[in-house]
């Protein structure tokens, strides 16, 4: 349903109401943000000399940063590709014709969809450890980050191997393909160009999640922002606090942003394209979204 | 099981404060992201913007760093609020609504247009079609997803654990630094307690939706 049929379009006593909301809206708006401005300046957030050191070498704040957003990317990027092939193996197991590989399958994607993800790597980065796995709190990051993921694309993919029309298989099996070559010769290339736009939407997703290393002290950029606060804090006071923090965020949101908007253009070229053109519905449920562990059951 | 009885208080509490930090969280977040939606269909031009705005940024932002703004970030401009399980609501609530909102704005698409329709070849207002046949319907189809929302906000909530409330997670992490030798069972125990919120609540979705379904 678009939504102009909910309503006519306006005529001119309406659109006169509606420009004296948006402006009187507007004015409260603005006499909002500028309240909290004043708030700012008169804490004396706002000086010039405060917001400067986030760009000068010298205080080694925009390379500290630059290395927070370096491990960020570092832990999101090694946990896609591992999450990635882990998901494709398990989806492909989940699908599979004997018992005993679908049910143990069946069992890992479940469990590791059910756990809130901050516990999955807290159990890495404590568990591990005493069991004799070297963990470093990047290491628990990844893991953690892959065994959540792959669980979450298992899912993905195999909606998308089934979403294959299913004249592919039949006649790959016609051409007398093995069970195998089928799999990987004919369903899954198309499953994944197909699934491309939930991947990447699934990385934003995942890139978010990272910003649990904050939790588990991995300097990341969050954390990195936080040290370098405790570190100033030292010498000047909470002087840089305020926009240590700030620059911190707004660089997350800049980069999630610029990923929402891959992702988009990626399904639009997809939806573009013949060969996975009548895909329908390929985007991400807003539960998966969410991120930190979504989902138990509960299928539509 | 010794460990368990020896303490049962703190995860008795903690997991009341998991169970109400996201069923306060979860009202909140649906009272808020039905406006939001309201907000994105609505005939007013400005207030769609506002509501896409509002949803593109939190859908962007880690619950990480809303967690953060609320905790560390506006102290800056003199507020603050009463208690950390208030933020924690707040961040939780704030994050979720804009999930909320994409959730119902997908149902409120899934109303065949001949309902809205309908409902303005009646002489209903805006509102009135919006509240009266719309919203109802649009509820409805998107019980799996919203529950969905609800499951992923219950595990949310142990981001709070960071940020100095004491829930399971944080339990979690003061049990694992006292009974060292016993970590497998304490994190059973935790896990258990995060399944007791999201399994009933996965089988109570599944029993609901299958009550309200509409078969089109």
């Amino acid at each position: 349903m678009s939504t102009n049929v909910l309503f006519d379009l306006p005529g001119p006593r309406a659109r006169r109401r509606q420009r004296i909301g948006t402006v009187v809206g507007a004015l409260l708006i603005a006499a909002l943000i500028g309240l909290a401005l004043y708030r700012l300046g008169a804490n004396g957030q706002l000086e010039a000399d405060r917001w400067a050191v986030l760009f000068d070498p010298a205080s080694g704040v925009p390379q500290a940063l630059g290395e927070g957003l370096l491990n960020t990317l570092s832990v999101a990027a090694v946990g896609m590709v591992l999450a990635t092939v882990f998901g494709a193996l398990l989806a492909v197991g989940r699908l599979s014709d004997h018992a005993w590989v679908r049910g143990p399958v069946g069992v890992v994607i479940e469990l590791f969809r059910a756990v809130p993800l901050l516990i999955l790597i807290l159990f890495c980065l404590l568990f591990l450890p005493t069991v004799g796995v070297p963990m470093t709190a990047f290491r628990a990051l990844v893991l953690g980050l892959t065994l959540y993921n792959m669980a979450v694309l298992a899912e993905i993919f195999r909606a998308g191997i089934l979403s294959v029309d299913r004249g592919q298989r039949e006649a790959a099996f016609a051409l007398g393909m093995r069970k195998t070559q089928v799999m990987t010769l004919v369903l899954l290339p198309q499953a994944v160009r197909r699934m491309l736009p939930v991947l990447v939407a699934q990385l934003v997703v995942l890139l978010k999640d990272s910003s649990l290393g904050f939790i588990v002290s991995y300097l990341e950029l969050l954390r990195t922002a936080r040290s370098l606060v405790e570190f100033f804090n030292f010498s000047f006071g909470n002087r840089y606090t305020f926009q240590l923090y700030v620059a911190a965020g707004l660089i997350y949101i800049v980069v999630n942003v610029l990923l929402s908007q891959l992702a988009k253009y990626v399904e639009k070229r997809t939806r573009r394209n013949r060969k996975t053109a009548g895909t329908g519905q390929v985007e991400l449920p807003a539960d998966a979204q969410m991120g930190g562990g979504s989902g138990v059951a509960a299928t539509p | 099981m010794q460990f368990l009885s020896d303490n049962a208080d703190l995860l008795w509490s903690a997991f009341l404060t998991t169970l109400s930090l996201a069923v306060v969280s979860g009202v909140c977040a649906l009272v808020l992201g039905t406006v939001l939606a309201g907000m994105r269909v609505s005939p007013i031009a400005p207030l769609r913007g506002l509501a896409t705005f509002y949803v593109e940024v939190f859908r962007n932002t880690p619950l990480t760093v809303v967690f953060f703004f609320l905790a560390f970030g506006i102290v800056q401009i003199d507020l603050q609020f009463p208690s950390r399980f208030i933020t924690a609501v707040a961040a939780l609530s704030l994050y979720t609504a804009a999930f909320v909102c994409e959730a119902l704005r997908s149902g409120i698409n899934a109303v065949p247009s001949g309902q809205a329709e309908a409902a303005r070849a009646l002489g209903l207002t805006f509102g009135q079609s919006l509240r009266q046949i719309v919203l109802p319907q649009a509820f409805r189809t998107v019980v799996p997803p919203l529950g969905n929302v609800w499951i992923a906000l219950a595990k949310n909530t142990s981001i709070a654990a960071g940020f100095a409330v004491t829930d399971l997670t944080a339990a979690l992490q003061r049990l694992a630094n006292a009974n060292a030798d016993q970590l497998l069972a304490v994190f059973a125990a935790v896990v258990a307690g995060y399944l007791v919120i999201t399994l009933p609540s996965a089988w109570l979705i599944r029993v609901v939706e299958n009550r309200v379904a509409i078969v089109r």
